[in-house]
């Protein structure tokens, strides 16, 4: 079995899974995306299956579909990775599959947005469709705050800045649950507790653990069928604990980082991984 | 344990026997972020910088 691991840039999450792959007796290939060109219709790479892990998305997202075209399994699917890496697309996946999640209202104007945010009610929570590690999410706390947020993005931001993703703000009891998925299985899960509205662990939040109730694998299980189909994948679901709803699914991260929730939950997350990625080349190839 | 000097201020970095090649590392004396580039030889360029589209 030939396993990839696209990666230009070798975290420590790279490095864990380099070294499950050869306890589990596998030398895995590092391939950098840097270093590829692919003829379109006639690129054959030389592995069984991918493991996709690069820092960027979408150098990831379109790797994936070249692999894909060779026919070659990835991990993450392109269908699935492509969901994830876009928030808008999570949340009418979501929606379809009738998974709790924030409400949520998406705008195409400023004017537009301003009516969302009055409709949501303050605080709001201002998010680019794409992006992560807790950057450029904006907490509105009053209409001079939209207004500025928007005329800010407006002026400085990129096309991809003009599209308004906007959520309520849900009172979580400082803290949030990031839940780690194997196919549709919630394997294990941390707290990320922090005194700032934003918790990940890439902004200071700290992990310990949370153990798997049914309400979390139920959720999981379902907004990991959400965003891929139903077939699951390797999946970071980060959840909200709502005071009056209980759980509602904030985003789904295809390409999780996850050196900090190791000891806190005492799961072997890249051994984990590693199995998963043999298990769906073993059924492909 | 190797040594390479810092592209960036010419100190010297400590790159572990088991780096791989694409590993950051940050020179102790500028904070600087290196990638080891190559493994025989040792060899170190500034590391990309954080793009927009960077995460997980």
């Amino acid at each position: 079995m030939r396993v990839g691991i696209l990666c230009s840039r070798v975290r420590v999450e790279e490095k864990l899974l380099f070294d499950a792959f050869e306890a589990l007796g596998i030398a895995a290939e590092r391939l950098d995306e840097r270093e590829i060109a692919a003829r379109v219709g006639r690129y054959q790479p030389e592995v069984d299956v991918l493991l996709e892990r690069s820092v960027s998305t979408s150098a990831g997202l379109v790797a994936v579909q070249l692999f894909e075209a060779g026919g070659i399994p990835t991990i993450n699917s392109y269908a699935t990775s492509s969901v994830c890496a876009d928030k808008i697309r999570t949340s009418l996946a979501l929606a379809v599959a009738g998974v709790p999640q924030p409400e949520t209202e998406i705008a195409f104007s400023p004017e537009a947005a301003l009516e969302s945010i009055e409709r949501l009610g303050y605080p709001v929570v201002m998010k680019p469709p794409t992006g992560s590690w807790g950057r450029l999410l904006a907490r509105i706390n009053d209409r001079d705050a939209a207004e500025a947020i928007i005329e800010h993005k407006e002026t400085l931001g990129g096309v991809n800045h003009h599209i308004y993703y906007l959520q309520e703000y849900v009172a979580k009891p400082g803290r949030d649950i990031r839940a780690f998925v194997i196919g549709t299985d919630a394997i294990c899960a941390i707290y990320r507790n922090s005194p700032h509205w934003i918790t990940n662990t890439a902004r200071g939040g700290q992990a310990a653990n949370c153990p798997i109730t049914d309400d979390i694998a139920d959720i999981c299980a379902r907004a990991a069928r959400a965003v891929s189909g139903g077939q699951g994948g390797v999946l970071a679901i980060d959840l909200l604990e709502a005071p009056d709803r209980g759980l509602l699914v904030c985003e789904v991260n295809h390409t999780m980082e996850f050196r900090n929730s190791i000891a806190p939950t005492g799961v072997n997350i890249p051994e984990r991984v590693a199995q998963y990625t043999l298990a769906v080349a073993g059924e492909r190839v | 344990m190797v040594r390479c000097e810092c592209v960036e201020c010419g100190g010297d970095v400590q790159v572990p026997g088991d780096a791989m090649q694409g590993e950051i590392l940050t020179c102790p004396d500028c904070g600087v972020e290196l990638e080891v580039t190559s493994l025989n030889p040792v060899q170190v360029e500034l590391a990309p910088m954080v793009m927009e589209d960077w995460g997980e």
